[in-house]
């Protein structure tokens, strides 16, 4: 029996509504108590001015394995997941080849474990290939451990497909993710439809592409009763639509990402290619919007939206390069800058849309503190002042427009299932130690 | 030669947004001194002697790539002209690798013209070599524009108090954006006038009126500059045919009747004769198409002397840094 007594951090776990100093004492893999008197335990972990939650989620990372170590592994990008804070994260289906049948979600599992940094669920494929015409084996997907479903960054075009995958999906209790883009509006658009695509000549996207298709998938979930999420929302006609859907009953959650409550529209100023996102950077208006949604508490998830691309792909004209930035271990930070720091959310409800929330909609039993649940916890120092620097990221791929930025709060410890994975007063500059040696660092 | 280089200070020319009304008129008052020159019979001068002006063109391009080409030789620079068709870029290689392999030649000046809005501010910071924007997708066309206002200006002495009304395809101009911005900085009354699905939103943030009907603007116009349909950038019906475009936005003799006595036309070219005007305007008294063209010239050899002047005057303030840009360029 290995017993591991985290003192006097602030424990804050929404799942239980406590927000309070304590002691936290695990016992083997397990939390044991958040009250503990006992002084004497194998490893000793001194919490004071830190917060100790529930080891956050994020329920749509791409790691790109298989098919483009290029960008990213399932060992980087599990390590860069763990930097961040993470403990559990939902790789996306839309890797080459696609995880659209069980062979491939239980590959997903054995990258993972020969990983060992967090735990990874797969998120299956909707469709065969994602290529939006025939539905994929979701039942055995399920049986190899998919967690939830998606057709990865690409939207669901095809109405009827989205039905039937909604349909089809309340057999397992599993929710679909669409990211709602209509793409005959959307076509090669590279930003947000307004007055700086017109001063900037950049093709554009209108806000109404994303709001037309969060309302038809709204009127599905509410037709087949189905468990839809809505990823990434950027429009205030979008989050109008899921309040008013989430008021009469229907099953729907959403997220947005740290980058579109930072950043607007007016960033693409310097056509930086990293400013180039899916769905695109909104006007003030539309973040404003997203921060009402989460006060409210329509939007329930804030997903990083993990998108690495290897340098070569980021690098050239801005039409060309894919959408999306890596978000992992930037998410904390900017967090904190956008929601916190300006008092729109309290830290508990910060923690409540990293934990409870993300294990709400992908079915998973974690997020949680409470007694015998998994010990997979983060201890958050809040107010340490850094500088992202992406030299420093585990991450394979360096594609953040935030590299330089000075924060303030991020994840110093990270714990899964009792076990000290990552320790950022022993991390090194320069690459991730392998993940045999994080794994074995001992807590002093 | 005048002196009035001593203020000019940008090693690019990326758009006209960014410039002052006092740099915009340096550049139109040079190329008013080439046109002296010119008249006097002196069209050529050795000022860009032993440098290579590179001229990138990335997207197709007649008229502007012409017309840089013998700007540069007419400064005596030496030129270097690729088009994307005859290029590695089918080999897969990125415009970024194109371009520094060229500028690996001893390139001083890069002129670009690409598909891509920004790319030439991708350019710039990537080279060593001045850019210079020839055309970025439905970004800017700096000396487009420049070109224009001094047409306007040799026929009216100067810009400011009149209106222009800019005609047709707004959405995807380049040329409108930097009409836009240079006739507002000297003082110009600018109407962007097309179909409601070719004018941009929030267009009127940068200080343009907006109509959708020519007919209505003609009679407070004093030049027109009928902008080209650009068919290759149209993927889907932004009006229903080119008859109905040509019935409302079509420059034709009726409506030169309507217009006030002394209007200019103008027109960025290549024009579709019967579509933005009728072939008895473009070829009439009112038009100055063929001067545009001259002008561009003219321009552009500006444009290439300032910056090279400046490049001149950095070179002696930092002739260590220059040295060592030179060798740290032959080693990456």
């Amino acid at each position: 029996m290995t017993t591991t007594l985290i003192r006097g951090g602030r424990i804050v776990d929404p799942s239980q509504g406590i927000d309070r100093v304590g002691n936290l004492l695990i016992r083997d893999s397990r939390v044991a108590s958040i009250d503990s008197n006992t002084t004497v335990a194998d490893h000793l972990i001194d919490a004071t001015g830190l917060i100790v939650c529930p080891g956050l989620i994020d329920i749509q990372v791409a790691l790109r394995e298989p098919g483009n170590a290029e960008d990213e592994t399932t060992a980087t990008g599990t390590a860069a997941a763990l930097a961040g804070g993470f403990t559990s994260i939902a790789c996306l289906p839309d890797t080459s080849p696609a995880i659209d049948n069980r062979a491939a979600a239980e590959f997903v599992f054995l990258l993972a474990d020969r990983a060992r940094n967090c735990n990874v669920f797969p998120l299956g494929a909707v469709t065969k290939g994602n290529n939006g015409e025939e539905l994929a084996e979701i039942g055995q997907l399920v049986e190899g451990g998919a967690v939830a479903f998606s057709d990865g960054k690409g939207p669901i075009v095809n109405a009827e497909i989205m039905w039937r995958a909604l349909e089809y999906t309340r057999m397992f209790g599993c929710a679909v993710f669409n990211t709602p883009c209509v793409p005959e509006l959307a076509k090669t658009g590279v930003m947000h439809e307004g007055y700086y695509s017109t001063l900037l000549g950049l093709p554009a996207i209108p806000a109404a592409a994303e709001s037309i298709m969060v309302s038809r998938d709204i009127a599905l979930a509410a037709r087949t009763n189905g468990r839809l999420h809505l990823s990434c929302i950027s429009t205030t006609v979008s989050i109008e639509l899921i309040r008013r859907a989430r008021s009469k009953g229907v099953q729907v959650t959403c997220n947005v990402t740290p980058h579109h409550l930072a950043l607007t529209d007016a960033a693409l100023q310097s056509y930086e290619s990293n400013y180039k996102v899916d769905p695109p950077l909104r006007s003030q208006e539309h973040v404003n919007s997203m921060i009402e949604g989460l006060k409210d508490g329509t939007i329930t998830i804030i997903s990083s939206d993990h998108q690495p691309w290897a340098e070569e792909k980021k690098d050239r004209e801005i039409d060309l390069v894919p959408s999306g930035i890596v978000g992992l271990e930037t998410l904390l930070s900017l967090l904190i800058e956008t929601l916190i720091t300006p008092g729109h959310l309290t830290w508990p409800q910060l923690i409540e849309k990293l934990t409870t929330g993300p294990a709400q909609v992908l079915g998973i039993q974690k997020g949680t503190l409470q007694i015998g649940a998994d010990a997979d916890v983060t201890l958050i120092n809040p107010n340490v002042e850094w500088t992202i620097d992406v030299s420093e990221f585990r991450s394979k791929s360096r594609n953040t427009p935030f590299d330089g930025r000075r924060v303030k709060g991020r994840a110093e410890k990270v714990l899964i299932s009792g076990e000290l994975r990552y320790d950022l007063g022993q991390s090194q500059v320069g690459p991730a130690p392998r993940a045999s040696q994080v794994s074995r660092t001992s807590p002093k | 030669m005048k002196t009035a280089t001593a203020s000019w200070t940008r090693k690019h020319l990326l758009g006209l947004q960014e410039l002052s009304a006092e740099e915009i008129t340096m550049i139109l008052d040079q190329a008013a001194e080439f046109q002296e020159m010119a008249a006097r019979g002196e069209p050529k001068i050795d000022a860009l002697s032993g440098t290579v002006v590179a001229n990138l063109f990335f997207e197709p391009s007649t008229r502007t790539k012409m017309s840089f080409s013998l700007a540069a030789k007419r400064l005596s620079a030496d030129t270097l002209d690729f088009t994307a068709a005859a290029s590695s870029l089918s080999k897969g290689e990125t415009f970024v690798d194109t371009a520094r392999n060229i500028e690996a030649m001893g390139v001083d000046q890069v002129v670009v013209r690409h598909a891509t809005s920004g790319a030439p501010l991708l350019l710039s910071k990537k080279l060593k070599a001045s850019v210079i924007n020839a055309g970025d997708g439905m970004h800017e066309h700096p000396t487009q524009a420049l070109l224009d206002l001094f047409t306007i200006r040799q026929h009216r002495g100067s810009i400011a108090g009149l209106t222009v009304t800019l005609v047709g395809d707004i959405l995807h101009s380049r040329v409108a954006r930097s009409n836009i911005w240079a006739l507002k900085k000297l003082g110009a009354r600018v109407i962007v006038c097309g179909p409601s699905t070719l004018i941009p939103p929030h267009i009127e943030a940068l200080g343009v009126e907006v109509s959708n009907s020519l007919d209505e603007v003609l009679s407070e116009t004093d030049c027109i500059n009928l902008l080209r349909i650009q068919f290759e950038r149209q993927r889907s019906a932004f009006f229903p045919s080119i008859r109905e475009y040509a019935h409302f936005f079509g420059m034709n003799g009726d409506r030169i009747r309507k217009a006030k006595k002394d209007v200019l036309i103008l027109a960025p070219g290549p024009i579709n004769r019967g579509v933005e005007l009728t072939p008895d305007v473009a070829d009439g008294n009112h038009s100055v198409i063929l001067d545009q063209v001259t002008n561009g010239l003219l321009v552009r050899m500006a444009v290439l002397y300032l910056i090279h002047q400046r490049r001149q005057l950095s070179a002696d303030e930092h002739p260590e840094r220059s040295h060592q840009g030179t060798i740290t360029g032959a080693t990456t």
